[in-house]
């Protein structure tokens, strides 16, 4: 069974859907029954579930972490969630000393099956503290499974696959996607620890997390007019990584980028541009590039957010200079911008 | 009701307790048992006391200073031994070491080195509990430096919101690390500072099994009656450094007790009095004391000849793959 949904809905659905499926699974969090319902994404599921299994939480971001782990621990499976992904560095005390090393230090005699929603909060000035990606602080913790969902479809069988696994799982939403429709396929199961090709080039892969493969895909297609063919890949599943396809690709074009949703500096990135220089080192025709946000704070004001945030016109131009191009002439695009979101299909 | 048969109980198990710090103490030096101990003498009886008074199948969560709780969940040294000593035998094949010795198929569900952690966690237990309709009990067991973390009044709200059925033990030594409550605590009682919480108190001494039973067999009762969670503060005097085998009195930041106050901190010599005046027999108390002995002995020669975990252990547990 198929339909043609936002990602919000997706998201809904996922939810719904494990819900009925398995009545350990429960939803909480900050403003998760309120009347906004986590930007659409929780809406229906205390008037289905009852306040049993969906509810507001005190806010206490440390605790509710610990509470989700005892839970996970005594066979129950939580779904806590963050509207804003910074608040989650509140709960980092819980998932970095706790959460993620639990199952190693009992020698594996428990499972903590949780899951941990954080939305990637890019919006109209949200500033320092509304604004961060942070993955790779996830992603950098052994123990935790980091996921970014791109597509709907992705964002209802990683979610659902993400609730389903025995393991603890960092869901990581970008608030932009919530907009993209699709065609989601509902008896589709998404498996962790898989990346998907995005669209298939020859030219240059570009592997992306998150709301980088949109950007992507707008510079394929400024760039298909020059014929100049990307192969844009979704990364999904940050951990476990699913490196293999990237290397594949990189061998057949000699030319890697890597646009991550986050700082550059230290980031995953850096993680995806060492694995694919190893492997790679024959085939590329150049040193990886990685794009990302800019050094800095968040910015506020429009101007400058615009050149905090990467987008495709910077993987344009970088594409054109790993190729050795002239810069094409982009004063007649449009960009995405908070009022241009992208509203799919992928 | 602390029957003569329960504080004969008591008294093997708080001497098990202090015969296995004592043979660390022993054995420390040796270097085999690589891994940072904070012991617990001084503290056996908030163990036997409170663990003894919980319904059976109650989860215990606790500290870095869990030595106590886990020869009371698992009542023998092997474990233990082989734990400490890192091998393949300890209940998590040496990758806990003493700050987190566990042993989930006796409701020793987590301890941890970082203060505070496990009190969250043990709620989420406690509400599990409820979410099922389970009606078991957890209890938490934390030092008093731990009431000073954010975490812990976190903790405390949520479960007094959601009326969650949990004993929080506060082993109460009246230090964090080296600095008294005084220069810490800008409330006046752990019982003023729990006050306005819909919570259940009681306090009490900490050196004594009998004190810890009955105040924890009566704070259950009134958890069961009307489901919420309870705060019991047990004061103990802790003999050793904060991580270590030894006194540490010389560096002054607190006196040395004088053997007067020494007797009555001490656990061991209050069980005794209490089992005496319950007409158990020196004797047969001091049978419990040489067959325990030997016991740990055995262990730690066990502990000392089992294999060390092989080099592929390293990599297993850190997700579950089934």
């Amino acid at each position: 069974m198929s339909e043609r949904i936002a990602f919000r809905d997706a998201i809904n659905r996922a939810l719904r859907d494990e819900m009925k499926a398995d009545n350990r699974v429960f939803v909480y969090g900050l403003d998760v029954p309120d009347h906004k319902r986590i930007f659409g994404s929780t809406v229906g599921l205390v008037e289905t579930f009852g306040k049993k299994r969906c509810f507001g939480t005190p806010l206490s971001e440390d605790a509710m972490t610990g509470v989700a782990l005892g839970a996970a621990m005594s066979g129950l499976r939580p779904v806590h969630t963050h509207i804003r992904v910074d608040f989650m560095m509140l709960a980092m005390n819980q998932i970095v000393n706790m959460v993620s090393n639990m199952r190693y230090v009992t020698g594996g005699k428990v499972k903590v099956p949780l899951v941990i929603r954080g939305i990637l909060g890019r919006g109209w000035g949200q500033g320092a503290q509304h604004s961060k990606s942070l993955q790779s602080f996830f992603a950098h913790v052994p123990g935790l499974k980091v996921v970014m969902p791109t597509t709907p479809q992705n964002a209802y069988g990683l979610l659902r696959a993400a609730i389903q696994d025995d393991n603890p799982v960092i869901f990581l939403e970008h608030r932009w996607l919530y907009d993209a429709v699709d065609t989601v396929d509902f008896n589709r199961t998404d498996q962790l620890g898989k990346s998907e090709v995005r669209l298939k080039g020859n030219s240059l892969t570009v592997i992306c997390t998150s709301w980088m493969n949109v950007e992507a895909l707008k510079a394929a297609e400024i760039l298909k007019r020059r014929d100049v063919a990307l192969e844009v890949i979704d990364v999904r599943s940050l951990v476990p990584l699913d490196i293999n396809p990237m290397i594949e690709s990189v061998k057949r074009t000699g030319l890697a980028m890597i646009a991550d949703y986050d700082w550059v500096f230290c980031g995953f990135g850096a993680e995806l541009a060492a694995q694919i220089s190893k492997a790679c080192f024959k085939e590329l025709k150049k040193p990886v590039e990685r794009l990302g946000f800019a050094q800095t704070p968040c910015p506020t004001t429009r101007p400058l957010e615009n050149l905090f945030y990467p987008s495709a016109r910077q993987i344009v131009r970088l594409a054109e200079k790993m190729l050795d191009l002239k810069e094409t002439d982009l004063s007649k695009e449009v960009f995405y911008s908070w009022e241009e979101k992208f509203k799919g299909p992928f | 009701m602390f029957t003569p048969s329960l504080a004969r109980q008591c008294y093997e198990q708080i001497f098990l307790i202090r015969f296995c710090e004592e043979a660390i103490q022993a054995h420390y030096s040796q270097d085999e048992m690589k891994t940072p101990v904070h012991l617990c003498i001084g503290q056996e009886a908030i163990a036997a006391g409170v663990m003894s008074a919980l319904p059976p199948q109650s989860k215990i969560f606790g500290t870095y200073r869990n030595h106590g709780l886990y020869l009371m969940a698992t009542q023998e040294p092997d474990g233990f031994f082989a734990e400490l000593h890192g091998k393949q035998t300890g209940p998590a094949m040496g990758k806990a070491g003493s700050m987190h010795l566990t042993s989930p198929e006796h409701q020793l569900m987590a301890t941890s080195a970082v203060v505070g952690t496990t009190i969250p966690v043990a709620v989420g237990a406690a509400f599990a509990n409820q979410y099922e309709k389970k009606g078991g009990m957890v209890a938490v067991f934390f030092g008093d430096g731990a009431i000073e973390e954010g975490v812990f009044w976190e903790s405390l709200n949520f479960a007094s919101l959601r009326g969650l059925r949990i004993l929080f033990v506060c082993e109460d030594n009246d230090l964090a690390i080296h600095t008294p409550g005084k220069a810490r605590r800008g409330f006046r009682s752990f019982r003023d500072a729990v006050k306005g919480f819909r919570c259940y108190y009681d306090e009490g001494d900490g050196s004594r099994a009998d004190v810890a039973y009955q105040k924890t067999s009566k704070l259950i009762q009134q958890m069961k009656k009307k489901a919420q969670p309870a705060f019991l503060c047990l004061k103990y005097y802790r003999f050793l450094e904060h991580v270590g085998v030894n006194e540490d009195f010389k560096f002054g930041y607190r006196k040395k007790p004088t053997s007067q106050q020494a007797k009555l901190y001490d656990p061991c010599y209050q069980i005794e009095k209490i089992c005496l005046r319950k007409g158990i027999k020196k004797q047969s108390l001091e049978g419990i004391q040489s067959r325990l002995k030997e016991r740990i002995e055995k262990s730690i020669l066990k502990a000392k000849q089992a294999p060390f975990p092989s080099s592929q252990e390293l990599y297993n547990h850190i997700f579950s793959t089934i």
